[in-house]
C-alpha cells in the first residue's frame, strides 16, 4: 500500500505534495490581497462620506451573499472575457491571453475574505480604547502616527481571533479551485482516486493534510493572540 | 498685546453639544508657574473646558492663544491642524483614567513623545525618561507593562509621559477621581512637587485640599460659566456665590 504513496511513477507521492504545495502558495497569495481588501472594506465602511460607506456595505453584502463557487466562476469566466475584451480594444492583433486559474483563484478568495476581514476590522476598530486614542492626540501625534503607533498595533489583540477564523476557513475554500482546472491537493487527490480507485485512502490522505494544516495554524495562531495581548491582564 | 508671560489664554469659549450648551463664555489666562484649580459640579462644563484647551473638544466659538498665537477655528474646525498638533506637544496632558499604552511597557509609554513627536534619539529619550520616573518613584518598573501597576502607579506614570515632553503646561483632567482613595495621596504629592518647582498648571480637581494649599488660582463653574474666580485662601474663606457655598458644604 505504501507502493501508493511513492515518489516516481509508481507512486502519487509526489503529484500530492505538488498539490499541497499550490493549496499552500495559493492561500498565502491570498492573504495579503484579502486583508489589503479588508482594510479598504473597514475604512470605507467607517468612513465620513456616505457615497463610500455605501461602497463599502454593498461590496461586503455582495460578497458574503455569493456561494464562493460562484464568485469563483464569475473571476475566472468573467474576468477572462474582460481582461480579453480590453486587450482587444488596445490591439485588435493581439492573441487572446488566458486568465490564469491561479490568478483566479488568489482574486476570487480574496474578494471573500477581504468582505469577512472588513467586518472583523470594522469590529476591532470600534473596540479600541478610545482614550489611549486620545491620549495620542494630546502629545501632539499625527493622526497618521496615532494610526500606525497605536491603533494598528492594538488591532490585532481584537481581531486576530476573528482572522484566525477567516484564514483556516479560506485555507480549506482553497480546495475550490479544483474546480478550474488548477491542480491544488484536492485535484491531485480526485486525479489519484480517478486513476487507482482507491477513494477511501486518497480521500482520507486528503483530510488528514488539511486538518493538519488546520492544527498548524492554530498553533501559529495562538503564538500571534499571545504576542498581541503583551501587557494586557487576563481575565482570572 | 499679551504680556510675555501669559502661556495660555482663553477668551469666550462657548462649546454646544447638540442642543445643549456646555460651556457659556469662558475665559481665562495661565501666566508662567500659575497653578490653577477648575472646580464645579459634575456636569459644570469643567472636563470639557479643559479638553477646549489642547482641542480634544474644538469650541464652538471663542478664542484660544497659546505663547501669543491664536488658534484658528472656523466653522467648528480647527483651521490648521499642524498648529493644533504643535500645541499638544507643547501642553501636557493627564487624564482621570491615565490612558497608558497599553502595549507599551512603562519606559516606551514615557518615551513615545520624545521620541515619536519631538524626533529625540532613542538613547537620549531614555535616558531622560528613566530620570523621569526615578522622579515619580517608578524606576524600578519601568519594564512593566501598564496592566500590572496600581491605578496610583499608572498615573505617576502618566504624568512622567507628560513631563517627558518638556511641556510649557501641563492640563490635567481629574487625575485622582478614578483612584482609590488610599492611592489619591502618591498622585497629589507628585503633582504638589511639580507645583513647587514653578510648572504651570490647570488642574480639574475634587481635592479641596488640593485647590486649596497647592494653587495659586481658583476658578469655579456653575452650569457653563465662571461663578466665582480668586485666590484660594480668600475663596475658601468667603464664598462671594451660593454656589460655591454651598459646593465646599458639600465637598467637606
Amino acid at each position: 500500500m505504501f507502493e501508493l504513496f511513492s515518489y516516481g511513477d509508481a507512486g502519487w507521492g509526489d503529484e500530492i505534495l505538488r498539490g499541497l504545495a499550490i493549496t499552500v502558495q495559493l492561500a498565502i497569495v491570498t492573504l495579503p490581497v484579502g486583508l489589503f481588501l479588508g482594510f479598504l472594506a473597514a475604512f470605507a465602511s467607517m468612513s465620513k462620506l456616505a457615497p463610500l460607506r455605501y461602497l463599502g456595505f454593498g461590496y461586503t453584502t455582495v460578497m458574503r451573499g455569493l456561494p464562493e463557487i460562484l464568485t469563483l466562476f464569475v473571476v475566472y469566466n468573467g474576468v477572462g472575457l474582460l481582461i480579453n475584451a480590453i486587450l482587444h480594444w488596445w490591439n485588435p492583433e493581439a492573441s487572446p491571453t488566458e486568465f490564469s486559474p491561479f490568478a483566479a483563484g488568489v482574486v476570487a478568495l480574496g474578494m471573500v475574505f477581504g468582505a469577512f476581514a472588513g467586518e472583523v476590522l470594522r469590529g476591532a476598530f470600534q473596540s479600541l480604547d478610545q482614550g489611549q486614542v486620545e491620549a495620542g492626540r494630546a502629545i501632539g501625534m499625527t493622526e497618521r502616527k496615532v494610526f500606525w503607533r497605536i491603533r494598528l498595533p492594538q488591532l490585532w489583540r481584537f481581531a486576530l481571533p476573528g482572522l484566525g477564523n477567516l484564514w483556516i476557513n479560506m485555507l480549506k475554500d482553497t480546495a475550490l479551485v479544483s474546480v478550474i482546472a488548477l491542480d491544488d491537493l484536492m485535484r491531485m487527490t480526485k486525479v489519484a482516486v480517478g486513476v487507482t480507485k482507491q477513494p477511501f485512502t486518497f480521500y482520507l490522505l486528503a483530510c488528514m493534510i488539511y486538518w493538519a494544516m488546520c492544527v498548524l495554524s492554530e498553533l501559529v495562531l495562538a503564538r500571534m493572540e499571545k504576542r498581541a495581548n503583551r501587557g494586557i491582564r487576563r481575565a482570572s | 498685546m499679551s504680556q510675555p508671560d501669559v502661556i495660555l489664554k482663553a477668551e469666550d469659549i462657548h462649546k454646544s453639544f447638540g442642543q445643549v450648551e456646555v460651556l457659556k463664555g469662558i475665559s481665562l489666562e495661565a501666566r508662567n508657574h500659575d497653578v490653577i484649580s477648575i472646580l464645579g459640579s459634575s456636569g459644570s462644563g469643567k472636563s470639557t473646558f479643559l479638553r477646549c484647551l489642547n482641542f480634544l473638544e474644538t469650541p464652538t466659538s471663542g478664542r484660544v492663544t497659546v505663547h501669543g498665537e491664536e488658534v484658528l477655528v472656523r466653522d467648528g474646525k480647527p483651521q490648521n491642524i499642524r498648529h493644533i498638533e504643535e500645541i499638544r506637544a507643547r501642553l501636557g496632558m493627564v487624564f482621570q483614567q491615565f490612558n497608558l499604552w497599553s502595549h507599551r511597557t512603562v519606559l516606551e509609554n514615557v518615551m513615545e513623545g520624545p521620541v515619536h513627536v519631538k524626533g529625540e534619539s532613542k538613547a537620549h529619550a531614555r535616558e531622560r525618561a528613566e530620570a523621569l520616573l526615578d522622579r515619580v518613584g517608578l524606576a524600578e518598573r519601568k519594564q512593566m507593562y501598564p496592566s500590572q501597576l496600581s491605578g496610583g502607579q499608572q498615573q505617576r506614570v502618566a504624568i512622567a509621559r507628560a513631563l517627558a515632553m518638556e511641556p510649557d503646561a501641563i492640563l490635567f483632567d481629574e487625575p485622582t477621581s478614578a483612584l482609590d482613595p488610599e492611592l489619591v495621596g502618591e498622585v497629589l504629592k507628585v503633582m504638589q512637587s511639580l507645583a513647587a518647582e514653578g510648572r504651570t498648571m490647570i488642574v480639574v480637581t475634587h481635592e479641596m485640599g488640593f485647590a486649596r494649599e497647592v494653587s495659586s488660582e481658583v476658578v469655579f463653574l456653575h452650569e457653563g460659566r465662571i461663578a466665582e474666580q480668586g485666590a484660594p485662601d480668600e475663596m475658601f474663606a468667603n464664598p462671594r456665590t451660593d454656589e460655591f457655598r454651598r459646593f465646599i458644604a458639600n465637598a467637606m
